[in-house]
């Protein structure tokens, strides 16, 4: 019995040393390193102008207007989150879709009309295929570079300027693979969008 | 051509950087100097001092053993507390409820053993204190006791005539402070600089660019950007093999893994210390070549699994490749299945990603696995059922491994009528019937554990999705939970009372029979001599064994779960091939 005493103190004594080190001191260390040197990165990278939170350039958000990029397909949520009034706040989730299903076919169908019918001016014949999937997190924030520049003409007919100077905007947001390897080259559509709107240059 | 480089690259780096972490953990389990040691060692004597510990002590299997229950056992209590409670606890800023007994039984049995099988939603279930000081804690502790546990193993293979293994609490001491806690120090800082949150702020609302009007006319017009002390939890449950995402979506969710490079340095965190071990294993027994062999046996069905996935996302589901109106080219994009991947990582990073979290019982994704075209899916699935021994969880996946590899050495002695021998030491038929408990508790907990549950009538009703893959979902669901991976088919509402129980049975299962098992083996094996190698020896380091260990696994895989795969995937791809 004297040892199933021992061995029970020493094993709750070890797991609260451990609650301590790894449980406060650990998360408390980092988050201070953090709110130093990294401030905007570790609060949700949020765009911020004058005084105006326009969205987190990590988030997507929804966007079905001509004039702007159009970004993954989403499932919006508005169960999981609410306000202080009660008022529904914007989330999304994943498809989690069966992709061998003739539900999952017909939605493709769906959107490849939806798309091709916004975008008549385009020179592409087929449809890049992130325009036409939702992502894993239902929030991606970004889009191939391939498919934002699917969307080109239709911009610029909407919004009466030049292809060329969305293509520069779609340039400016757009990050390469990491050292030209890892990932692949994304365009982040909330930025191209305020920046077309000239809320960010 | 590109996208090889990239396969090419994650595999490469995580060995390169496996190779001398191996042999430093090994020397920090010997305890030998290290180059940290003068900060290190003060601490560390300092909590044998408040513990009262000896650490010269040896302890039998039996008090070993003992030892990993009553630490798993304070550790359930408080995780459950802290579940149940956490409505009426500090650092709540969001105001959640504390959960249901069911969902916190779950819960915590998921991250005592190392499962992180996760049936609730991090930003909008837990609060900050459960995440840091219950989730985070539990990251560290479940990996460390699966390492301790390895270690004492190895002992069991050095040790002539002894009846010691090792002192639990200081392996499990010196596993926090050399090697978990600072790789979690430097990963969570160079992830923050990436985008991933790390604060205590309530969480952040944003104006929408453009307003979404709904179905019934009301007009939203905000969305909610969620926050916490995200980074420090991420690192280690990407170190530890442990995977339970402090967000929903996991590590597809930008906050969560936001650029290419987050997801490099999370993706060599997956298999980086479950590889190290098999040097370090090399290392401690004095015979570097066993340590190769074995982990050359892991890598070559890494590899298999790796090129399987990715030719069938690739080449993407009939749904998108036979519409003539959609380009999956790789052409200025990644091409392929997209659906439930995220752009920036496309198909290379999301596929690697799948099959480096499946074999090391590493339960997070960074791409919804529901999605998967189906022979993707069945490959997933098929290195769960394996028995998470391909690289598999910090610790446990190796001894796994060892436990298959002495079931190898009975087999092909039985082959040649020679008494089996491995490492030096005579295999009787105790570590024999040991080991079979121990290679057999996998396939025991998922098939029992779906087998009790296929006869509920209202089953059905929980899935996303029908036909075949309905099957698979709940076949993975086991599985997932039946090999201490957590990661999840997510189309399933997994949350009620019978699952929340019956899955968590499986965990222990999965978790503590094999642990239990390995551990009896080391007691057995101490008390053994030595046997000098001769020439009638067989050979455990040579292409032939590695040849018959992956030959054993793939048997006692394949044999279990063939007829349950037939039911799900198989069926699934006849289905669109007709």
């Amino acid at each position: 019995m004297k040892t199933v005493k021992e061995t029970l103190q020493r094993a709750t004594i070890l797991v609260i040393i451990m609650t301590v080190l790894c449980g406060l001191a650990y998360p408390l260390m980092i988050t201070g390193i953090s709110q130093v040197f990294y401030s905007n990165k570790a609060n949700g990278s949020i765009i911020e102008v004058d005084g105006k939170k326009y969205g987190s350039e990590l988030l997507g958000q929804q966007f079905t207007g001509d004039e702007y990029l159009w970004g993954r397909i989403m499932n919006i949520n508005t169960q999981v989150f609410s306000d202080k009034n009660g008022d529904a706040l914007m989330y999304a989730s994943p498809s989690n879709i069966n992709t061998t299903s003739e539900e999952f076919a017909n939605l493709v169908d769906e959107r490849v009309s939806k798309i091709k019918s916004a975008n008549p001016d385009t020179d592409t014949e087929e449809v890049p295929v992130d325009l036409v999937t939702s992502s894993g997190s239902g929030l991606d924030p970004q889009i191939s570079y391939a498919a934002a520049n699917y969307q080109i003409e239709r911009i610029a007919v909407a919004r009466g300027i030049s292809t060329t100077q969305v293509q520069n905007i779609i340039d400016k947001y757009t990050t390469n693979r990491f050292v030209g390897v890892f990932g692949e080259n994304v365009v982040n559509v909330l930025k191209v969008n305020l920046a077309l709107d000239g809320i960010i240059d | 051509m590109g996208n090889s480089i990239q396969y090419i690259l994650y595999v490469g780096i995580t060995v390169i950087l496996a190779i001398p972490l191996g042999m430093y953990i090994g020397k920090v389990m010997n305890g030998e100097k290290v180059f940290i040691s003068k900060i290190l060692v003060p601490c560390e004597k300092g909590i044998y001092r408040i513990l009262k510990v000896n650490h010269e002590e040896e302890m039998t299997c039996k008090k070993y053993a003992a030892s990993v229950v009553w630490v798993s056992i304070i550790s359930f209590v408080i995780l459950i507390v802290l579940l149940m409670l956490q409505g009426v606890m500090p650092l709540n800023p969001e105001g959640v409820k504390g959960l249901s007994w069911d969902l916190a039984f779950n819960t915590a049995i998921s991250f005592i053993t190392n499962t992180n099988w996760q049936s609730y939603m991090g930003e909008s279930q837990l609060s900050y204190l459960t995440q840091m000081m219950g989730l985070t804690v539990q990251n560290f502790v479940s990996a460390a006791v699966g390492i301790s546990v390895l270690f004492a193993l190895i002992r069991g293979f050095v040790k002539t005539k002894q009846d010691g293994i090792g002192n639990l609490w200081v392996d499990f001491t010196r596993i926090i402070l050399y090697v978990l806690l600072p790789l979690s120090i430097v990963l969570s800082v160079l992830l923050v600089s990436q985008g991933v949150v790390q604060n205590f702020s309530s969480y952040e609302k944003v104006s929408l660019v453009e307003p979404i009007t709904q179905q019934d006319g009301s007009v939203i017009t905000e969305q909610i950007v969620p926050e916490g002390p995200a980074a420090s939890q991420i690192a280690i449950k990407q170190l530890g093999t442990n995977g339970g995402g402090f967000f929903g979506t996991n590590s597809a969710f930008p906050l969560e893994n936001p650029t290419a490079f987050s997801n490099l340095l999370e993706m060599i965190s997956i298999l980086l210390i479950p590889m190290s071990l098999c040097f370090a294993f090399g290392r401690n027994i004095k015979d570097k070549k066993q340590g190769i062999a074995i982990f050359s046996a892991m890598m070559i069905v890494l590899v298999l699994a790796l090129g399987v996935v990715a030719y069938n996302e690739q080449n993407a589901t009939t749904g998108l490749s036979n519409n003539s109106s959609v380009d999956v080219s790789a052409n200025h994009q990644a091409g392929g299945n997209m659906e439930g991947k995220e752009a920036r990582f496309g198909i290379s990073s999301s596929v690697t990603w799948s099959v480096f979290t499946t074999a090391a019982s590493n339960g997070s994704v960074n791409s919804m696995l529901d999605s998967y075209t189906p022979l993707s899916g069945m490959t997933l699935l098929l290195l769960m059922q394996l028995g998470e021994v391909i690289f598999g969880g910090v610790g446990c996946g190796l001894y796994g491994m060892l436990g298959f590899a002495i079931l190898t050495v009975f087999i092909a002695g039985l082959m040649v009528g020679r008494t089996p021998e491995y490492l030096g030491k005579k295999i009787e038929p105790f570590e024999m019937k040991m080991s079979v408990l121990a290679c057999l508790a996998t396939p025991i907990a998922i098939l029992a554990g779906s087998g009790i549950a296929a006869l509920i009538p209202s089953m059905p009703e929980i899935f996303r999705n029908s036909g075949a893959h309905k099957f698979s979902e709940f076949l993975y669901m086991f599985t997932s939970s039946g090999a201490n991976n957590g990661s999840a088919f997510a189309g399933v509402n997994s949350d009620t009372i019978f699952l929340n129980i019956i899955l968590a049975l499986c965990m222990l299962v999965a978790r503590f029979l094999p642990l239990f098992a390995m551990l009896a083996i080391a007691g057995s094996l101490a008390k053994k001599k030595k046997i000098a190698t001769t020439a009638g020896t067989l050979t455990t380091s040579n292409g032939m064994f590695i040849f018959l260990l992956i030959f054993v696994i793939l048997l006692i895989g394949a044999l279990s779960f063939f007829p349950a795969l037939a039911l799900g995937p198989i069926a699934e791809y006849l289905s669109i091939r007709m």
